[in-house]
C-alpha cells in the first residue's frame, strides 16, 4: 500500500471544488484515458483578474483527486500570473508529500492550470507542437518542453525519475536514450548556471579557494550525490587539499566492490568537467 | 471495523487447524530433521507425515515431491534447473499472461541467449492450444505454462496442453499456484512433469511451496547446499511450515467440494450482483471457463485505485489490475495481453473468495460498491460525458 499522508487521504476522501463550471473563464484538460490519469480544471475570474472559482474533475488515482483539490484550494484568490508561479513541488508539499511514483499527478495538477491559463488567454492550440517541443514518450504523449521542465524545477537526474515525474519513458522504453540526452544537456546547463554565479573575472584568474570550494560542494550536491542516493548510497566531502578531493562514501556504497570506479568514473569525472582538470578524488575512511 | 477479505487470490487467512498443526513445531519440538537422536526424528516425522499428505491431494509419490520456500522460488527451480539440464537446447515456451515468477526468469534466461516465445491469449483470456502446437520446436528445452490465471481466474487447458508438449519428448512445467486446493489435481493422469506450488494461497503460511518433479525428469537443483529432499533442495527443512502446508492439503482435500458449490455460487452472486446493478461494469475473463472463486470486472471511466481506496474505507479487501497500485505506469499485463482497451483495465477490480467468505460479506459489497462507483464517476470528466453520449443515441 502506498504511505499517503493524511492530507493526501483527506483530499481525496473530501475533495474540494469538484465540478465544471459553467461559463468558465479558462479551462485545461490534460491527460487521456489511455494515460491513466486525465485532470479537466476550469475557472472564472473576478472583476480584479483574481481566481473567484475553480473546479476540477479527474480521472485517476487517489493521489491524482488529492492533487486536483488542493491545487484547487491553493489557486483561489490569486491572480493568474500568481497561479503560474506555481511549481508542481508546491503541490506536493501541500499535500505533505507525495510518493516519488506518484509525483506526476502534482506535475498533472500543474498542467491543467497551465492549459487553463493558456486558454484564457487565447493561446491557440494549433500551435501546441510550438509550445510543448516535439513528442518524446509516445507512449504516453509527453513533449520534450514538460521533460525539461521537471528535470530543472525538481533537479533529477535519472531516467527513473523523469518517468517518475513526467510519465515519458514509462511504457515501452524505446524513448529512454532520448530522455538520457535531455538529462546530459539539462545538467551541462544547469552546470553553466552555477558557473554563472561565480564572477565573470573568475575565470581568467584562477578560482579563489573560497570559490573552488563553493563550487565543488555545489556539483556534489546537484550533480553527483543524487544518483548515488537512488540507489542507497551517498557521498559527503570531507576536504579539499590543494586539488586533491576528500570524500566519504556512505550508506550502500560503503564496501560496495563498483565503488572505486564510481569515485573514479563518476566523482572523479564530473569534478574534472565541471570544476578543473586538476582535480584528483580521494575516498577517505573514518 | 469488520475486514470483507476479498483478496484471497494475493494471500488467505492461515487455517485454525494448520496453525494448531504447526504450533509444537515452533515451541517444544524444535529439532532439526536430520539429527542423529529421537528428539530430531519426531521434527523428521512431521516432515514425512506432511509430505504424503501433500501427495494424496495431487496424487502423486513422495520422492516426486520438493519443498521451497514459495511459488516463486519453484518457478524459478523449475525452469532454471530444466534449462541447465538441457544445455544443447536454447528455446522456451511460456504465455503472456504467466505470473511474474516465471515471466521475469523466462525473460532473464532470454537475455542471456535463450529464445522465448511468448503464446498470446485471447479476448477472454483464453489460450489456444494450437498455437502451442505450431510454437515446439527441436530446439524447445521447456514448455511453462500457469494453470489457472491470478488476475482473472481463468483455467487453462493443462491436459491438452501436456499432450501436445510430451507427445515432442519436451519438459512441461505448470505453475499451479492458484489452482491447487481449488481445483481437483492428479499428477497420476496429468501430462505434466514438474508443478509449482505456494502454501499460502491454500490457508497455509506464507514461505513455504513445493514443486512436483515428476519420476525420470532431468533437473539440476537451484538451491545448492546439504542434503535435504533428496539433494535436490539445500537448507534445512521448514518443519513447522511444511507440518503447515501438509495440515492445509489434507483440509483442502476436504473443501475441493465446497469449493466448487458454495465458494462459486457466492462469487456468482457478486458477479451477476455487480454488474446487474451498476452500468459500464464488464467482466473480465471467460464466464465457465475459471477458478470458482475470482471475478475480475472492469468499471468504466474510473481507476481501481481510487476505488480500492473507498473501498478500505469500509474494511473491503481486493486488488486491481490499475497501474496506478503497482507503482508501474502501465495497467496489469494480462489484461493487455487479453486486448482490454485502457478505458476499461485501469478501472479493473479483482475479488477473490475463500472458504471462509460468508453472504453477508457478498451482500454487504453488493450494498456499499454502487455508491462508490457512483461517487468515483461524478468526480471523473468522462463519466457525464458518456452518459450524454447514451443519451443521444438512445
Amino acid at each position: 500500500m502506498w504511505d499517503y499522508t493524511d492530507k493526501v487521504i483527506d483530499h481525496f476522501l473530501n475533495p474540494r471544488n469538484v465540478g465544471e463550471i459553467e461559463e468558465a473563464d479558462g479551462v485545461g484538460e490534460v491527460g487521456s484515458i489511455a494515460c491513466g490519469d486525465a485532470l479537466r480544471l476550469s475557472f472564472k475570474l473576478d472583476d480584479h483578474g483574481k481566481i473567484a472559482e475553480v473546479k476540477f474533475k479527474t480521472f485517476g488515482c487517489g493521489s491524482a483527486i488529492a492533487s486536483s483539490s488542493v491545487l484547487t484550494e491553493m489557486v483561489k484568490g490569486l491572480t493568474l500570473e500568481e497561479a503560474q508561479q506555481i511549481t508542481n513541488q508546491q503541490i506536493a508539499e501541500a499535500l505533505g508529500g507525495l510518493p516519488q511514483e506518484k509525483m506526476h499527478c502534482s506535475v498533472m495538477g500543474r498542467e491543467a492550470l497551465e492549459a487553463a491559463i493558456n486558454n484564457y488567454r487565447g493561446i491557440d492550440v494549433r500551435h501546441k507542437e510550438e509550445i510543448e517541443g516535439p513528442l518524446v514518450c509516445s507512449c504516453f504523449g509527453v513533449h520534450e518542453n514538460l521533460i525539461r521542465k521537471v528535470i530543472r524545477e525538481n533537479n533529477l537526474s535519472t531516467v527513473e525519475q523523469v518517468t517518475n515525474y513526467s510519465k515519458a519513458g514509462g511504457g515501452c522504453a524505446s524513448c529512454h536514450p532520448r530522455i538520457e540526452e535531455i538529462l546530459a544537456e539539462e545538467s551541462k546547463q544547469r552546470v553553466a548556471r552555477t558557473a554563472k554565479a561565480v564572477p565573470p573575472d573568475a575565470k581568467k584568474r584562477p578560482l579563489t579557494n573560497i570559490q573552488k570550494i563553493n563550487m565543488i560542494q555545489d556539483i556534489i550536491d546537484k550533480e553527483i550525490r543524487p544518483p548515488l542516493q537512488k540507489d542507497g548510497g551517498d557521498l559527503e566531502l570531507v576536504d579539499i587539499v590543494g586539488d586533491r578531493v576528500l570524500v566519504q562514501l556512505k550508506g550502500a556504497c560503503i564496501g560496495c566492490i563498483a565503488s572505486n570506479l564510481t569515485i573514479k568514473s563518476h566523482v572523479e569525472a564530473k569534478l574534472k568537467e565541471f570544476v578543473s582538470d586538476a582535480i584528483t578524488v580521494e575516498e577517505v575512511h573514518e | 471495523m469488520n475486514i470483507v477479505y476479498l483478496d484471497n487470490n494475493a494471500t488467505t487467512r492461515i487455517a485454525p487447524e494448520v496453525f494448531e498443526e504447526m504450533k509444537p513445531f515452533l515451541t517444544a519440538n524444535y529439532g532439526n530433521p536430520s539429527s542423529m537422536y529421537k528428539f530430531g526424528a519426531v521434527a523428521g516425522a512431521a516432515v514425512k507425515e506432511a509430505r504424503g499428505r501433500i501427495c494424496s491431494l495431487i496424487n502423486c509419490k513422495e520422492s516426486e515431491l520438493v519443498f521451497t520456500s514459495c511459488g516463486t522460488e519453484s518457478d524459478n527451480y523449475a525452469i532454471r534447473g530444466v534449462l541447465d539440464a538441457y544445455p544443447d537446447k536454447k528455446h522456451i515456451i511460456t504465455t503472456r499472461v504467466e505470473h511474474p515468477a516465471v515471466l521475469n526468469t523466462v525473460t532473464r534466461m532470454g537475455k542471456r541467449g535463450y529464445k522465448v516465445t511468448l503464446l498470446g491469449v485471447d479476448r477472454e483470456g483464453r489460450l489456444n492450444p494450437d498455437e502451442l502446437r505450431d510454437a515446439l520446436t527441436d530446439d524447445t528445452a521447456l514448455v511453462s505454462i500457469m494453470y489457472a490465471n491470478n488476475e482473472t481466474g481463468v483455467i487453462f487447458p493443462i491436459e491438452k496442453a501436456g499432450e501436445m508438449v510430451k507427445a515432442r519428448g519436451i519438459p512441461f512445467h505448470v505453475d499451479a499456484v492458484q489452482a491447487i486446493g481449488k481445483l481437483p489435481i492428479d499428477m497420476e493422469k496429468l501430462p505434466v512433469d514438474l508443478m509449482s506450488f505456494s502454501g499460502h494461497k491454500l490457508h497455509a503460511p506464507k514461505g513455504i511451496g513445493a514443486l512436483y518433479i515428476r519420476r525420470g525428469t532431468r533437473i539440476q537443483p537451484f538451491m545448492l547446499g546439504g542434503h535435504q529432499e533428496r539433494n535436490r533442495r539445500g537448507g534445512t527443512e521448514n518443519v513447522p511450515y511444511i507440518a503447515g502446508l501438509g495440515k492445509a492439503c489434507d483440509l483442502a482435500r476436504e473443501t475441493i467440494a465446497h469449493e466448487q458449490q458454495t465458494v462459486r455460487r457466492l462469487r456468482d452472486k457478486l458477479e451477476s450482483g455487480i454488474l446487474s446493478t451498476i452500468p459500464g461494469s464488464i467482466r473480465n475473463g471467460h464466464k465457465d471457463d475459471r477458478l470458482p472463486n475470482t471475478s475480475n470486472i472492469s468499471f468504466e471511466y474510473i481507476e481501481g485505485e481510487a476505488i480500492l481506496l473507498l473501498m478500505d474505507e469500509l474494511g473491503i479487501c481486493a486488488s486491481s489490475g490499475s497501474a496506478c497500485t503497482s507503482g508501474a505506469l502501465e495497467p496489469s499485463h494480462v489484461l493487455r495481453a487479453m486486448g482490454v482497451p485502457f478505458t476499461l483495465s485501469h478501472g479493473s477490480v479483482r475479488f477473490s473468495l475463500s472458504r471462509y467468505t460468508t453472504e453477508e460479506e457478498i451482500d454487504f459489497v453488493l450494498k456499499e460498491l454502487p455508491p462508490i462507483i457512483q461517487r468515483l464517476r461524478n468526480i471523473s470528466p468522462y463519466w457525464q460525458e458518456s452518459m450524454a453520449g447514451v443519451k443521444k443515441t438512445g
